[in-house]
């Protein structure tokens, strides 16, 4: 029994270790990696010239920035929701996806960051935030909560990777000695002794409890960064649990399709199982059901009144200039993922990865549309300004920097997954031994 | 500092000359402006000139030492954000005698060297209702005493004073435009590029009471002109209006004037029924308007002028 548990150990910690960039790791990395400098290239004219090389304008004065950035926000979510939600609950079978969850939530919440520095028109005077910070601003709060979350966040992926890095200590070989070297170094303190897992387990259970309010603060204030104003389609009570709930649902929704990723590239078939993708379906399917409840409950109330300054923000979104973007948005998000995971078959690991996807765009397009409709319909007339000011679409320089955000948060989740197991093995070694018992 | 905020004002209000008095007095403060000229070596050229010094004595320097005073900041940051004491100034905005001639708009712009494009007067056409019959309606920032923009700004860079204006300190703002979404009034701008303005004005210290000068980056508007009314001049907008349409003065004094009239505020209010603009909102504006009836043009005379017909406006 011992011998043919030790030979399982092995298969399972093979089968997991992180694996060097075969062709297609090391084509997508270059992608990814000549995405990012373009990005790069496109803020180093921002930052020369000002932000008069974006699209944005008096009216419209916040634009994909920041619909990226609450994009962003809302994907980190996902790290509280399948890592602490599911531990706290004693879920097991989402083990295998925590780390996923985890990296892809450190991954965004970076990006977060970065995103509304690179939005600032004088970002050489972030430190002011420091230095004059005034709490009754909301920016204030937003910059304090995804701090604390980073942090959280962080600890939330590194605690748990203190047994994985041990076993990644014993491969020497195969590591290299650079990041054997950087193994060492985050963890080689961490030797395994009961009472360090008694410690660790009760850091995780703490980080997992804290994580949850947390969170929900960082998409609350997000949404209140919009809410404390008085503009149409923003002055609501609805925004914070809408945020939220839209939040869940793109975080799900990118934990999907990051699975279905991995397990191919991988051959994790064994680890991430039809099963869970059946499981996550119906999760997703419940968020997503979810999320069209918060916004039918958004829109209908003002619709039924169609008060003068809300009707013609509303026309516009179901009729006027934005209803393409806002029904393929819904359709995108919400309604046709839904139908695809109502039914069986569409809960295989395909057609969940496609909803995945759909709900991730559609997820997108909703943060564009939260954003930029409101600006164009300020309650005195849009006059005595230049005509470009009247419209909206991102230059070239935002496209290029929301590409690039979006290139680098899938370079740091491909990073981390190329250093870390993407599974944890010293949880699955134990869970498969308790099965067994 | 605050001794050498002091002797700063001293120099400029007795209108000396700064290299003179520096070197007469010897009290140039280290680290200011006039160090540069102070350690200058200059030839003394002979011709004298009389002036009058900081403590009131006739002095004679040699006209060789005479230097232009650069621009300064009339008060210093900490004075700017504080405010005239005893005074709460409001606005009146006559909307039966506007005709959009739109000379409050050039003075502005003008005053505050705005970029091409940039106004921060805006002089809307407005009508209420289907029945109802058009008007124009000059609008500035209002001034809120409970201002949403201050409320939001992260870092203190906009502020409201003692004495009720709202003003921005540009050379804290990081340019993150929450209050931009805030103003209900959408009265707020941003310099999105570098301002297309003079190398002798982007080198001015800034001031928060002139605004100038407009740096990239920041937001930017309405000022009320707190600089011209710690001079006890109206702002630019009101001298510049020939119908009289702004009418500016201090709600503790209860009177406003045009330039060429004066009324009782609480008078002019309550005989014209004055209002605010969204009062709903509770922002509670120090900007009143007159309702346009009995108007002095018609609505079509001041189309000629409408930036929509003329988009160069």
């Amino acid at each position: 029994m011992e011998n043919s548990d030790s030979i399982a150990n092995n298969k399972i910690i093979n089968d997991l270790l992180p694996q060097k960039f075969g062709k297609a790791g090391k084509i997508w990395t270059g992608v990814l990696v000549a995405i990012c400098l373009f990005g790069l290239y496109a803020y180093y004219r921002q930052l020369r010239y000002g932000l008069i090389v974006t699209s944005m304008r008096d009216y419209v004065s916040w634009g994909i920035y920041i619909s990226n950035f609450v994009f962003f926000v809302a994907i980190s979510l996902v790290g509280s929701l399948i890592t602490a939600v599911f531990r706290l609950a004693g879920v097991h079978w989402s083990t295998p996806l925590t780390r996923i969850a985890e990296m892809i939530a450190v991954a965004a919440i970076i990006f977060a960051s970065l995103i509304i520095i690179v939005d600032m028109g004088s970002p050489e005077r972030f430190y002011n935030l420091f230095i004059h910070g005034r709490l009754q601003s909301p920016i204030i709060w937003d910059v304090i909560v995804i701090t604390t979350y980073f942090f959280i966040s962080i600890l939330l992926l590194y605690f748990p990777l203190l047994p994985d890095i041990k076993i990644l200590l014993t491969f020497k070989e195969r590591s290299g000695p650079r990041l054997n070297k950087f193994y060492g170094y985050i963890g080689s303190f961490w030797k395994g002794l009961p009472e360090q897992y008694k410690l660790g387990d009760k850091a995780i259970n703490i980080l997992c409890i804290t994580i949850i309010p947390v969170a929900f603060t960082i998409h609350t204030v997000t949404s209140w960064l919009f809410a404390t104003t008085y503009r149409p389609g923003w002055d609501s009570t609805n925004f914070g649990a809408y945020f939220i709930a839209g939040a869940f649902l793109v975080g799900a929704g990118s934990v999907v399709v990051a699975m279905y990723v991995f397990r191919k590239a991988y051959h994790l078939e064994k680890y991430i199982t039809e099963d869970h993708f059946e499981k996550m379906g119906r999760i997703l399917v419940m968020l997503a059901m979810l999320y069209l409840y918060f916004n039918i409950n958004e829109f209908l109330t003002p619709f039924f009144k169609m008060k003068e300054s809300e009707a013609a923000y509303l026309n516009g979104l179901f009729t006027g200039d934005f209803s393409v973007v806002f029904w393929f948005a819904i359709l995108t998000g919400m309604i046709v993922p839904t139908i695809i995971l109502l039914f069986k078959k569409g809960r295989k690991p395909l057609p969940v990865m496609i909803a995945g996807i759909m709900v991730v765009i559609g997820a997108w397009f909703k943060r564009y549309l939260i954003v930029t409709p409101t600006l164009l319909h300020p309650f005195l007339p849009m006059h005595d300004v230049p005509a470009s000011y009247r419209h909206y679409f991102p230059s070239w320089e935002e496209w290029a920097i929301t590409f690039g955000s979006l290139a680098g948060v899938m370079l740091v989740i491909t990073i981390l997954a190329r250093i870390f197991p993407i599974i944890p093995i010293q949880e699955t070694i134990t869970e498969q031994h308790e099965i067994a018992e | 500092m605050e001794q050498e905020n002091n002797s700063r004002r001293d120099f400029l209000v007795t209108g000396l000359v700064a290299a003179a008095a520096s070197v007469v007095a010897g009290c140039a403060p280290k680290s200011n402006v006039f160090e540069a000229a102070a350690d200058e070596q200059v030839m003394p050229s002979g011709k004298k000139v009389k002036l009058l010094s900081v403590d009131g004595e006739v002095i004679e320097v040699d006209a060789a030492f005479l230097k232009p005073v650069p621009h300064m900041p009339p008060v210093s940051n900490s004075e700017a954000r504080i405010g005239i004491p005893g005074k709460k100034f409001v606005m009146v905005i006559d909307l039966s005698r506007c005709k959009n001639l739109k000379k409050c708009q050039a003075a502005c712009n003008h005053a505050h060297d705005l970029n091409p494009g940039e106004n921060w007067i805006k002089v809307d056409p407005m009508k209420n209702s289907e029945h109802s019959a058009p008007y124009w309606e000059p609008t500035t920032c209002m001034h809120c005493d409970d201002p949403p923009c201050v409320k939001v700004c992260p870092v203190d860079a906009t502020f409201k004073r003692q004495d009720g204006i709202v003003l921005i300190d540009s050379d804290r703002c990081i340019g993150c435009r929450f209050c931009m979404a805030a103003c209900p009034y959408s009265t707020r701008v941003f310099n999105w590029g570098a301002p297309q303005i003079s190398e002798e004005v982007a080198a001015q210290p800034y001031s928060c009471e002139t605004s100038i000068p407009q740096k990239k980056g920041t937001v930017g508007k309405c000022d009320f002109c707190a600089d011209m009314s710690r001079m006890g001049e109206l702002p630019h907008c009101v001298s510049a209006c020939p119908n009289g349409v702004y009418a500016f003065g201090d709600l503790n004094e209860d009177s406003v004037t045009n330039g060429a009239e004066t009324f009782r505020f609480s008078d002019l209010i309550r005989d014209k029924a004055g209002y605010r603009l969204m009062e709903d909102l509770g922002t509670k504006p120090s900007v009143y308007y007159l309702p346009p009836v009995n108007r002095n043009f018609p609505f079509e005379s001041g189309l000629e002028t409408d930036s929509l017909q003329n988009p160069k406006n």
